[in-house]
């Protein structure tokens, strides 16, 4: 049996120690969110918090979480479902096209603002360039960890007459 | 769920084709309105009801939207969602025409159903008028009508086509039709004249009479009401949300971890088994034996199956399944391909180029005498380019899930063709497409990739074997070493100046030809003498749409040539290209917008200069600059800039993002993207090897638009690709002076 915490929840699940994290949430415990990418580490589609700290769940197996806290992206809003800054931001800017990297994108601008309020871009390409956008949402991504971080004003919503 | 009642059926009927589509109608049991546009004879529209219908609280009002009696408006959409944002935009221009409130409008995916077939999309290679290119351009429509004949049948994602070609012609019409019938109805209840009655925010009114109601009031009497067939549609000065940055209705669930892609597949009541594969290293070869020794004994493996084409490993997660199935030694059979390196397939693609010579080879393009005036050129140029193979790599792995029983299949797959895809499952396991049922949910990326639906019929066979409700997932490295492919090509190219350095003569002959067929061809430019030839050549890998398809190598070939055409006339080279488009308007006004927002004639800082390129492709016309900074020995880019001409823009900011995204895809591609061969199988297997641009390397992204006018509109998923490889190797020309001949670019700088 493999204990750890989910989203603020006790969990014990039957899994082989040796199996990543990534599979016993897609597979036994029913959460999609976070996305096989690359199964190497090279993607970070997978990524969620360990303790707090941005992980590839692909290539983490699940007994390295052994009694600690594993966050994935459906356990980042508030009880009600109240988005986070990064998440506000990121629909401001529109920033998805296919979406299936942005989990693991907002799971690690999340983790970025924890510990950076106010990043400058080379803290943005330093804690980003491990999430590949196949899309190319990167200037996207750039502009909504300013706008989450207060550097940057957010768009509103209509851009109407614009073009 | 609403039905037809039989006698009520009858009243379905189908309107005469027209230039917009059919429009049929037909009457709901228990009152509504059913319309459906752009669907063949023979498709009932009223057949479609149960399909679409969610609840016992709706009403469907027509097969492109329905409305529930809380006045939500569903818009149903038979494009699938990669990422394009085809989905909310289709719904903006369905609103719009029925006058919807916007914040009340939902879109949802059409079923898999051969009545959603997008006719419009194969008659926009059928109908001229929607197409731009020139008349001498003779030859190339062969290719049109073979893609037509292709896509004939589909209901289909592609071709940067949904907006210009299902939004304009069908679901702007069913909106602005199903409004017609709306207005009619209440004025017959209200006993006003129709043209009195005020549309707006899903509600009617009628001033002089103090009448108003919501749509859902009416949606059923509505029923009674004439067809228009040809509705008249808004004017630009009508829009309210065509025109507008709405936010796109997927964002919401693609930030919280609840869109549901293919991958995300979770069928109630099925306990999944999952399916790991391995596939033929070199295409064509197939698996002769193999020792699953080890692999039997692993845990949670339930089956091991040789299936000819491929190995699969079922077991009870993914996991141990790839596990288990990495470990399987598989002998595979000989390939009879001559291609073992890629230095072999350049060879072959040289070969043909030899035999071609400087006339040879099937014409695709020719105007004035191209030879004689290279003859009598002052100056000639010539020049051999080459592009590679590549890979598609959409974020979400090539899935499938399939349950096979009773006579019944139920697929559950990220695909751009649904119809296809079933054709293929029913003939792969021998049962009557109306027995297999496509689910497909969101795509997680596509590129083109998912065009093929090989993956599909893979999961459909393991399930039929094995009896278990399966979900397939190839690994990342199955998808880089055995799918399908955007094909390497090699052209050479000649160039004949006169005295004053312009550009007289323009000859180009290459070896792939496959969509859009007048990919290869500079047709903006006045170029008195141009003639473009192809020699087909043999491919070792399959081929695959991707991208841009054609425009991906042809507008670096193109594009560059020009290039070394202006510095070898010693003119700037966007002055250059400026003095060619005498005869294209808006192409000429597309490359002064990006001189003037990229800053194009002042001077750049040392070891920086820029490269502009422009193409047209799915009907939109892009520019781009980018500025590069060489002064460490590598190219690093610091700043683009884009200027897009698609006619008219529906939504400006998803365009822009899509045109961000098309930048990005192109220059991965020219800066990274490689597939090599040994033994003729791919060498590259992940993204350590076959590397993606990151944020890192990505600047500032400036794209500028221009709604030029009254034309047909263009695409936006493809056309901002083909102009991004040329202009990053003509800014590094002008930084160093090196030309780039061959992608990719990095390694050529390391």
């Amino acid at each position: 049996m493999a204990n750890f915490i989910l989203n603020g929840e006790s969990i014990s699940v039957d899994a082989d120690p040796a199996m990543p994290i990534l599979w016993v949430v897609r597979e036994k415990l029913g959460l999609s969110g976070t996305k096989f990418g690359c199964g190497i580490a090279q993607c970070g589609a997978c990524t969620v918090h360990l303790d707090g700290e941005p992980v590839r769940s692909c290539s983490t197996a699940v007994s390295q979480a052994e009694g600690r806290e594993v966050t994935t992206i459906e356990g980042i809003a508030g009880p009600e479902g109240e988005l986070t800054k990064v998440q506000q931001a990121w629909v401001s800017e529109q920033v998805p096209q296919c979406g299936y990297c942005q989990s693991g994108q907002i799971m690690s601008a999340t983790a970025l603002l924890r510990d950076n309020p106010s990043p400058s871009d080379a803290d943005i390409d330093a804690a980003m360039s491990g999430n590949i956008c196949r899309c190319g949402t990167y200037t996207r991504i750039r502009r909504a960890i300013k706008v989450a971080s207060g550097q940057v004003e957010p768009r509103t919503e209509d851009l109407s007459e614009e073009a | 769920m609403n039905d037809m009642s039989p006698e009520k059926t009858e009243k379905s009927k189908l309107g005469k084709w027209s230039r917009r589509g059919f429009i049929g109608a037909g009457v709901l049991a228990g009152g509504g309105l059913l319309i459906g546009i752009g669907v063949r004879p023979g498709n009932p529209i009223s057949s479609l009801a149960p399909k679409v219908a969610g609840g016992a609280g709706e009403q469907l009002v027509n097969s492109w939207v329905k409305i529930d009696t809380n006045n939500i408006i569903t818009a149903i959409v038979p494009h699938c969602e990669m990422g394009q944002g085809a989905h909310s935009v289709l719904g903006q221009m369905l609103a719009d025409e029925l006058d919807a409130d916007w914040a009340n409008v939902r879109v949802m995916q059409a079923p898999a159903d051969g009545s959603y077939v997008v006719t419009d999309t194969a008659r926009m290679f059928l109908a001229p008028f929607t197409l731009n290119a020139a008349d001498w351009i003779e030859p190339t429509w062969n290719g049109l009508f073979t893609q037509m004949a292709r896509m004939a049948d589909a209901m289909i994602t592609g071709g940067s086509s949904s907006i210009r070609t299902t939004g304009q012609f069908s679901m702007r019409v069913a909106g602005a039709s199903a409004r017609k019938m709306l207005i009619g109805a209440a004025a017959e209840s209200w006993g006003v004249p129709a043209d009195e009655i005020v549309t707006r925010d899903s509600m009617l009114s009628h001033e002089a009479s103090g009448n108003s109601a919501p749509y859902s009031e009416f949606a059923t009497a509505a029923a009674e009401q004439p067809m228009d067939q040809t509705p008249t549609l808004k004017t630009r000065d009508q829009y309210r949300l065509m025109g507008r940055s709405k936010a796109r209705t997927d964002i919401p669930a693609k930030i919280n971890g609840t869109a549901e892609f293919g991958i995300d597949a979770a069928p109630e009541g099925l306990d999944l088994s999952y399916a790991a594969v391995v596939r033929p290293p070199v295409p064509g070869t197939e698996a002769i034996s193999m020792d699953a020794g080890r692999a039997e004994g692993m845990s949670g493996v339930l089956q091991i199956l040789n299936m000819g084409n491929f190995v699969a490993v079922v077991a009870d997660s993914y996991w141990q399944a790839q596990q288990a199935v990495n470990t399987i030694a598989i002998e595979w059979s000989q390939s009879a391909s001559p291609v073992k390196t890629m230095d072999d397939q350049f060879a072959v693609f040289a070969a043909a180029l030899d035999e071609a010579g400087e006339t040879g080879g099937s014409e695709v393009a020719a105007r004035g005498d191209a030879q004689s005036a290279l003859g009598e050129a002052a100056t000639t140029i010539s020049a051999e380019y080459r592009a590679p193979y590549l890979a598609h790599a959409p974020m979400e792995p090539l899935n499938c899930t399939a349950h096979v029983a009773d006579g019944k299949c139920d697929i559950w797959t990220s695909t751009q063709v649904p119809l296809m895809a079933r054709t293929e499952v029913a003939s792969t396991i021998g049962l009557d497409t109306d027995d297999v049922i496509i689910h497909h949910p969101y795509l997680g990326g596509a590129f083109g990739r998912r065009l093929g639906a090989e993956y599909v019929a893979m999961a459909a066979r393991v399930a039929q074997t094995t009896g278990y409700p399966v979900k397939l997932i190839w690994s990342r490295e199955e998808d880089t070493q055995k799918a399908l492919y955007r094909c390497a090509d090699m052209s050479r190219l000649r160039a004949g100046l006169d005295d004053s350095g312009a550009l007289v003569a323009y000859d180009s002959v290459f070896t792939q030809r496959h969509d859009p067929a007048e990919a290869s061809v500079p047709a903006m430019y006045d170029i008195a003498n141009t003639s473009v030839r192809a020699a087909e050549a043999e491919l070792h890998l399959p081929f695959q749409a991707w991208r841009s398809v054609d425009h991906s190598q042809q507008g670096f070939f193109v594009e560059s040539f020009i290039d070394e055409a202006a510095h070898a006339a010693g003119k700037d080279p966007l002055d250059y290209r400026l003095s060619m488009l005498t005869n294209a308007p808006r192409h000429k006004a597309v490359l002064e917008k990006v001189a003037e927002i990229s800053g194009w004639r002042e001077p750049s800082a040392e070891g920086t200069a820029k490269g502009v390129a422009i193409v047209e492709s799915f009907g939109t016309i892009v520019a781009e600059v980018i500025e590069v900074d060489m002064s460490s020995g590598k190219p690093v880019m610091t700043d683009i800039w884009a200027v897009c001409d698609a006619g008219y823009v529906m939504n400006p900011d998803g365009f822009r993002n899509q045109i961000e995204g098309g930048i990005v895809f192109g220059l991965t591609a020219a800066m990274y993207g490689e597939l090599e061969l040994k033994g003729g199988a791919i060498v590259q297997s992940n993204f350590h090897d076959y590397q993606m641009l990151r944020i890192n390397e990505v600047p500032n992204i400036e794209v500028a638009l221009i709604n030029s006018g009254d034309v047909p509109i263009g695409g936006a998923g493809e056309p901002g690709l083909p102009p991004a490889a040329p202009a990053l190797a003509n800014a590094i020309f002008a930084a160093t002076g090196t030309r780039v001949r061959e992608l990719p670019i990095a390694k050529q700088f390391a």
